[in-house]
């Protein structure tokens, strides 16, 4: 814009800017604020940089290793039909600890959900006391779980299986109790009214709600679990992170690729899978419609 | 004034048994379909106990054995010198609190190098701002790569490309939260008004001034959001970086654990738990106050 008589655009800015000058003015404050965050943000980035002493000068040189490593990558392939199938066993494997260890969670995490649910037990030391188990359960990451119960029952699948357990043992009795908190409260209130006990509000009113949100939240972490579960093979909990922590130790990096690729079809095939049950379960059709 | 009948009206018997073979039919569908969700569920556990090598029958012969590691990580601790108990627990506290430091800083700089590159990304991703549809698809699988691969995976990869220490993990972390991110924010982007992107677009705005006055004020809350949310996942991550060799506290841990330092690992647990409440804590503080202000608006 050169002119504003060349303009017509900017003859009015003009105008408009004379005419209602508080929309104009600065916002010194907000600027201020926004500035002080954005400035803290990069403090405790460069204090980040400085502290863990990361090498610009590596950084690059890492790239270019890595370019190296992902040329010896292209194709994926396992090798032998050997390998091939002894992945896809792996793979298995895997399916089998995800499965396992969605299932035994919930199973446990449900009575405890129960009890942390306010509208189940009313009492409040109950209350706080299992949230604060499930916190802390919760607060601990599904491969140290895997790398403890390796040194309880043992390298193998077990001690995956058993990781998986704990973590999600955590995360459902916290999904579990919310959902229960959130249930609708006239259909006990309705068993109730017609003689029911509590346990019986519980049984007939809440439940029924409530089920096939649980259903559908098991699920849903069944897959984020198949993901977890290809990983705590690198600690020794069985799986095909074994295979693949193997075969990146010994730079096979073809073999790597397939792994990672076989690891990423199982995924969304498990992704895919598990939604079309979710919609099945709570009686909606997906969102692409029939 | 007229009184309630006291008895409820009965339907006729022919109808009645018409509704009640409904009802019973329904029924018997549900719990039909009931009882082979729970069949093939059956299978797929016994197949699954298959394949992980579970065996009941030795789970349970061997169950009293897991109640003795767990007693061994309770630390020895008495009353009388209680002080001196905790201090011994604690002795290497020094050390662990400079790596959890390390754990927190590896988290919060791929968090943020993760989320600027995302929020590059969540635009080329979004179909109501990009017109090509091969970028759209490109990005969206793109993201959804490195997403999918778990974050220790890349750290393995990444280790022997840059060698041991912090960085490995801050990248891994950072190509993770990238996908993780750049996902979210897309979603966030495709949900926004589409009147101010119009308007900016009808007043002469090229693509840049579009993304800045009309589409960056509806979302900026929603992704500090986000990227706050995501920064709690990454502590936790991390966290267990270091038993790939790359940083931070997981490298003490996976030491104590191999080594059967019993105290030492609930030490560390705890430490760790105690600083992932901590953070949750502050971010879900900071995450309400923002729904606030925009709730505010």
């Amino acid at each position: 814009m050169t002119s504003a008589g060349a303009n017509p655009l900017a003859a009015d800015h003009a105008d408009i800017a004379l005419r209602y000058p508080q929309y104009f003015r600065p916002n010194w404050r907000l600027r201020a604020q926004v500035g002080g965050v954005v400035g803290g943000a990069i403090a405790i980035l460069i204090l980040g940089i400085i502290q863990l002493e990361i090498p610009i000068g590596r950084l690059l040189r890492g790239l270019l290793e890595l370019g190296d490593f992902v040329r010896l990558m292209l194709p994926p392939d396992p090798g032998s039909w050997e390998n091939a199938l002894r992945y896809l066993r792996a793979l298995g494997e895997t399916v089998s600890i995800a499965l396992l260890g969605t299932l035994g969670g919930a199973l446990l995490a449900f009575p405890v959900a129960l009890l942390a649910a306010h509208n189940v037990v009313a009492n409040k030391l109950v209350h706080i006391l299992s949230r604060r188990i499930l916190d802390t359960v919760r607060g601990i990451d599904t491969l140290i779980w895997a790398l403890i119960w390796v040194s309880v029952v043992g390298l193998g699948p077990f001690a995956g299986v058993l990781a998986l357990v704990c973590s999600d043992f955590g995360t459902f009795g916290k999904l579990f109790s919310e959902a229960i908190e959130a249930a609708d409260k006239k259909a006990v209130e309705g068993v109730q009214s017609t003689g029911g006990s509590h346990l019986h509000g519980i049984r007939f009113g809440l439940l029924p709600q409530v089920i096939p949100v649980l259903a559908s939240q098991v699920l849903y972490y069944f897959e984020s679990n198949t993901r977890s579960a290809t990983i705590i093979g690198i600690v020794g909990a069985g799986g095909i992170g074994l295979q693949l922590a193997e075969q990146i130790r010994v730079l096979e990096w073809q073999k790597v690729s397939f792994i990672v690729l076989l690891i990423l079809i199982a995924v969304s095939v498990i992704d895919l899978i598990s939604s079309r049950l979710r919609f099945a379960i709570i009686g909606r059709a997906p969102s692409r419609g029939h | 004034m007229v009184r309630m009948p006291a008895a409820i009206p009965r339907l006729q018997d022919d109808q009645i048994h018409a509704l009640s073979a409904g009802y019973a039919s329904a029924v018997a569908a549900k719990r039909r379909r009931l009882a082979i969700g729970a069949v093939l569920l059956v299978v797929a556990i016994v197949l699954a106990s298959w394949s992980s090598e579970v065996s009941f029958a030795k789970l349970l012969e061997n169950l009293w054995r897991f109640p003795a590691y767990f007693v061994g990580l309770i630390p020895k601790i008495s009353l009388e010198t209680f002080a001196a108990d905790i201090a011994e627990w604690m002795w290497g506290i020094k050390r662990w609190l400079r790596l959890l430091g390390d754990t927190l800083l590896i988290a919060y700089v791929g968090t943020l190098a993760g989320a600027l590159v995302g929020f590059v990304f969540c635009f080329l991703a979004s179909a109501n701002l990009v017109k090509s549809r091969a970028v759209v698809f490109a990005t969206r699988r793109a993201l959804e790569f490195c997403r999918t691969v778990p974050e220790i995976v890349f750290a393995l990869i990444f280790v022997l490309a840059f060698g041991l220490g912090p960085l490995p993990g801050v990248l891994a972390i950072a190509l993770h939260t990238t996908g993780a991110l750049g996902k979210q924010f897309a979603e966030v982007v495709e949900n926004i008004d589409s009147k101010p992107v119009e308007g900016v677009t009808a007043s002469g705005g090229n693509w840049f001034q579009v993304i800045r006055f009309a589409a960056l004020p509806q979302v900026l809350s929603n992704f500090v959001s986000y990227a706050l949310l995501r920064f709690e996942i990454n502590v936790r991550g991390a966290a267990v970086m270091g038993f790939v060799g790359a940083g931070g506290i997981g490298q003490d841990l996976i030491e104590a654990v191999r080594k059967f330092y019993y105290t030492d690992v609930s030490a560390i647990l705890v430490l760790i738990v105690v600083t992932v409440m901590l953070i949750d804590f502050v971010t879900e503080r900071v995450r309400h106050r923002l729904i606030g202000v925009e709730a505010g608006q």
